[in-house]
């Protein structure tokens, strides 16, 4: 019998404990929410190390939860939130780490950051439409409290808006799942029962709800335009909860679309797919463009984190077998190489220099004064642009295969992202740390002596790294999980459409 | 009729415990407490004024359902039992919060006054009646403006107490004229003779204006627009735990009172549920209608307050759009869900204003920024805190969010948007997400910013600290496992 069920509520007893242990002592914190985010990756591999792929959800828990409501508490798995859970432990871990520095208030923080984490293992093992929003809102709330108590950059601001964003659009997608509900009389929340009362619904119900439900869910993955939460939030964020949101939230959000929205509205998004398909492609290119010209490191790496989910949208938006499987495996490479790129200007970079202003960066060889950090970057900047090798290219390449087979145009566009894509990590990278010594003279002096990398974030960076090279080498340890999962009935939307 | 003295007293035995506690409790005050510290005699007070309330708990829970009394004057179903225990716990935490408070110079007749209030309360939720009805609404108004004015040292209360005792004296002559109306078309103030005699004949426009006078005074009880206006200023002016009470047994005994009345007595006139919009003349659409705008001016209004009261008091406003959507779908599932949210609504709100209460006991709590640094004042009222706010804005694993969800999904099940409690639903879940931003507001200032002015920490007192993490942790209960409540129904 597997432990995974376990993990969300052990993670949320870990977030108590460390609330306790930060009354002690700030390292006391600190170990035991690693320790907590460790236990929870070793239940992770061994839940994965048993998992069997096969089509459809293989139930670990079901009993009925509120039986006035047909409520049931529904924990499952198949290959895609195994994928998701697998890159939530990894971030996990990995974001204590680089949040090991954190020196104000530190049980709370990590007490925090637990609850986040075990709310996003909740939604990806959710079964129940009502216990995924349970766990989806559970994540939502310690963002405000992690960005505003522990940021920077207009913290206050960016913690609101990025709340308000998520949370208005959880309001939608609640409003269309109870729509279904209701109107369709469903006898409860469960997939199945929904999708059922999905199809009692009349044509233009289905449209509407299916636009509530599915851009609810994509404001927390940063679909065009409702992006613009993210790059603020992600800015104002600790290093550690930046990570996190590019790494695991924004997969919420894309997660919520492929489990919830299209599956139970298949009519609905055959309406809507032109246009969820331009506006992720417009996502790419804008989002790429904007991060060409920013002047702060951090921003270059917000809008990256846009523009790569915007390949994940677009995967969906495709309803192909194989490009859907692209995207899944896009959710996976970009929380684990922007997870990475967030570590570097967060904590290896801004935490030693104090500044984010790539015109300030420019003047200082970084690559001479912290090597480790540059070296990070430059393979984590290759991984980012879908250079083969990394998880990002196999990804990338499933993704614009199936654009191909629905519309060419969006494979020109989104081609024209790569290449942004290529263009502002390139400059960010020469920016950042090849610039030349001695143009400001100034701050060389006092950064001569710049603190090499410090054991947790070389272990956070090893382990990002490792796995993306893994994916990038052995993209099928994921695929084997992910395409099976793919034929279930319930994905009928993808099947319907073009290729083998 | 034939009436039976003693089977009504018998049913009755917890309204008498509670008579006889307040009278116990202010002549032990004029023996006792002579020459004694206000603070010993407000917990001789308040300690006396719980074992009676508990005392009458175990009572109504042991009587259990007793069905129609008193040749159906009163009912003690389902509901009423529900709600009676309801009103007592929130009555007990907000005497709790009396002593976390400021105080005042005579507790036993604020005590006191506290009980008759709940015997109206308990008599609303049974009455079956126009005239119990009357009575129970009465005695509790009664008592509560003189609860809202309790505190001579402020201007404010007196203002508060005023401005309540207008406007109620004006709704309940409303609700007097209404219940005549009624009486004059169907010859009876019995609800269920009522709703046979309103059956029989067609609609009038007689019987639409009692309804609306009957509306606007169920507007006033509840505070829903546009009856809310003294909301904000009761809130802001009365004594704390006055304001707790007003603002959660109040509002549990009220919708009890008004779900019977509408749906047992007016029920023929609800413009039927299936009939939708296409009844405008019912008294659905129009609860629907100030439903909507509560929820709209209640959840806009808010995000402007600066005081902290006041944004409750808005925040009470949009809920009550909440409950009266609840109110619209009991006749279809039955009054679970309502009781659910009101219930929950009331314990969040009753644990809010006694933190308010605690703050104020060491300065001032009036505006948002005298919450400011609340985390390193007392850890423990800031985290109490924060679950009362986080339930009011409807964040699961709380209370808060269960009520919202289960309101929705039975008001669209009803007949999805052919229904207007569909339309009142969705506007409701667009409106939860404004309110978010004015709860967010107030958590900022208790766990992210910093006092400007550092201030002493809090000595919270070990009764008020219990009641506070008890409330605290009966909404993550609650929340967590809603069949408890729900599956009273």
């Amino acid at each position: 019998m597997s432990l995974l069920p376990w993990i969300p509520h052990l993670t949320f007893a870990g977030a108590l404990l460390s609330l306790a242990a930060g009354t002690r002592s700030a390292t006391a914190a600190r170990v035991t929410a690693l320790g907590t985010a460790l236990v929870g990756m070793v239940l992770v591999a061994i839940g994965a190390v048993n998992f069997a792929p096969t089509s459809g959800l293989q139930t670990l828990v079901d009993v009925p939860w509120i039986q006035e409501m047909g409520i049931r508490y529904h924990l499952a798995v198949d290959g895609i939130s195994l994928t998701l859970v697998v890159l939530t432990s990894l971030a996990a871990v990995a974001g204590i780490l680089f949040s090991w520095t954190v020196e104000e208030r530190v049980g709370e923080f990590f007490a925090l950051y637990l609850l986040l984490i075990g709310g996003v293992y909740g939604v990806f093992l959710s079964a129940d439409v009502f216990l995924l929003f349970v766990f989806y809102e559970i994540a939502i709330v310690p963002k405000y409290f992690l960005i505003a108590g522990w940021g920077s950059t207009r913290r206050e601001y960016g913690a609101m808006k990025l709340v308000l964003y998520s949370f208005a659009g959880s309001s939608l997608v609640l409003a269309g799942v109870l729509w279904t509900y209701g109107a369709g009389g469903a006898d409860g929340f469960s997939l199945s029962a929904l999708a059922e009362a999905a199809t009692r619904l009349s044509h233009i119900e289905t449209v509407v709800v299916f636009g509530l439900v599915f851009f609810g869910f994509a404001t927390l993955a940063g679909l065009f335009p409702l992006h613009t939460w993210a790059p603020t939030g992600h800015v104002a964020a600790p290093t550690g909860a930046s990570m996190l949101l590019a790494g695991v939230v924004m997969k919420l959000g894309a997660y919520g679309c492929l489990r919830v929205a299209l599956p139970l509205f298949p009519d609905g998004f055959t309406a809507w797919q032109p246009v969820l398909g331009w506006l992720a492609v417009a996502g790419i290119v804008y989002a790429g463009l904007i991060a060409l010209v920013q002047n702060d490191f951090k921003f270059v790496i917000g809008y990256s984190s846009v523009s790569h989910m915007g390949f994940v949208m677009l995967g969906l938006a495709t309803g192909e077998r194989a490009a859907v499987g692209g995207a899944v495996l896009q959710m996976f490479s970009h929380g684990v190489i922007a997870g990475l790129l967030f570590a570097v200007v967060g904590r290896m970079v801004y935490e030693r220099t104090h500044t984010r202003d790539l015109t300030e960066l420019q003047a200082l060889p970084l690559h001479r004064l912290i090597p480790g950090a540059a070296g990070v970057f430059v393979i984590a900047g290759l991984a980012s642009m879908g250079l083969p090798g990394f998880s990002g290219f196999p990804a990338e390449l499933k993704i614009l295969v199936g654009v191909w087979r629905v519309n060419v145009w969006w494979t020109v566009w989104a081609g024209l992202g790569v290449l942004v894509a290529g263009a502002f990590t390139l400059r960010v990278m020469q920016r950042a740390f090849f610039g030349q010594a001695g143009t400001d003279a100034a701050p060389v002096a006092e950064s001569s002596s710049l603190a090499p990398l410090s054991l947790p974030e070389k272990t956070g960076a090893a382990l990002l790294l490792g796995s993306t090279i893994l994916i990038g080498l052995k993209p099928d340890l994921l695929l084997d999980w992910i395409m099976p999962a793919l034929q279930s009935p319930a994905f009928h939307f993808a099947a319907t459409k073009g290729g083998p | 009729m034939n009436a039976d003295y003693g089977e009504l007293l018998r049913a009755l035995l917890p309204e008498a415990l509670l008579v006889a506690t307040a009278f116990l409790i202010v002549s032990l005050d004029l023996v006792w407490g002579r020459g004694r510290s206000r603070e010993g005699r407000l917990q001789m007070a308040v300690l006396m004024g719980a074992l009676g309330v508990i005392a009458a708990g175990v009572v109504i829970c042991q009587d259990g359902v007793l069905g129609f009394v008193w040749d159906g004057t009163l009912n003690f179903d389902r509901l009423a039992i529900s709600v009676r225990v309801g009103v007592l716990v929130l009555t007990g935490l907000s005497l709790l919060g009396t002593l976390g408070g400021r105080g005042t110079d005579q507790p036993a007749e604020y005590v006191a006054l506290v009980l008759l209030a709940t015997i109206g309360f308990l008599q609303m939720a049974v009455a079956r009646n126009l005239l119990m009805a009357f009575l129970g609404l009465e005695l509790a108004s009664l008592s509560l403006y003189v609860l809202a004015g309790y505190d001579r040292t402020r201007p404010e209360s007196a203002e508060a107490a005023l401005k309540y005792f207008l406007q109620g004296g004006v709704s309940a002559a409303m609700l007097l004229f209404g219940f005549s109306l009624l009486f004059g078309l169907t010859g009876s103030i019995e609800f269920g003779e009522i709703a046979r005699a309103l059956v029989a004949q067609p609609p009038t426009a007689l019987g639409a204006v009692a309804i609306g006078l009957i509306l606007a005074a169920f507007g006033f009880k509840v505070a829903v627009a546009p009856f809310h206006l003294w909301a904000p200023d009761v809130y802001q002016g009365a004594p704390t735990s006055s304001a707790a009470l007003i603002a959660s047994a109040s509002k549990l005994a009220g919708v009890a009172l008004f779900w019977r009345l509408l749906w047992s007595g007016l029920g023929p006139s609800s413009g039927g549920a299936g009939l939708g919009i296409s009844g405008p003349g019912g008294w659905v659409t129009m609860v629907a209608a100030m439903a909507s705008a509560s929820l709209v001016l209640g959840n806009i209004v808010a995000l402007v307050q600066s005081n902290f009261r006041r944004l409750l008091a808005y925040s009470a406003i949009g809920h009550a759009g909440g409950l009266g959507l609840g109110l619209l779908s009991a006749g279809e599932v039955g009054p679970g869900p309502m009781f659910y949210y009101a219930a929950t609504y009331g314990l969040a709100t009753v644990g809010a204003f006694g933190c308010i209460a605690v703050v104020e006991r060491n300065g001032r709590c009036e505006t948002l920024v005298d919450l400011a640094g609340l985390r390193r004042r007392s850890p423990l009222v800031a985290g109490c805190l924060a679950v009362f706010i986080l339930s009011l804005a409807g964040i699961p694993p709380l209370a808060g969010f269960f009520g919202k969800f289960v309101v929705f999904a039975v008001a669209l099940r009803i007949d999805g948007l052919g229904h207007p409690a569909g339309w009142v639903a969705l506007l409701a879940i667009g409106m939860s997400a404004v309110a978010l931003y004015y709860y967010l507001l107030v958590l900022k200032q208790v766990w992210v910013v910093e006092a400007e002015v550092e201030s002493p920490s809090i000595a919270v007192p070990t009764m008020a600290a219990w009641a506070l993490v008890a409330t605290a942790l009966a909404l993550l209960f609650f929340g967590i496992f809603p069949s408890l409540l729900l599956g009273l129904f």
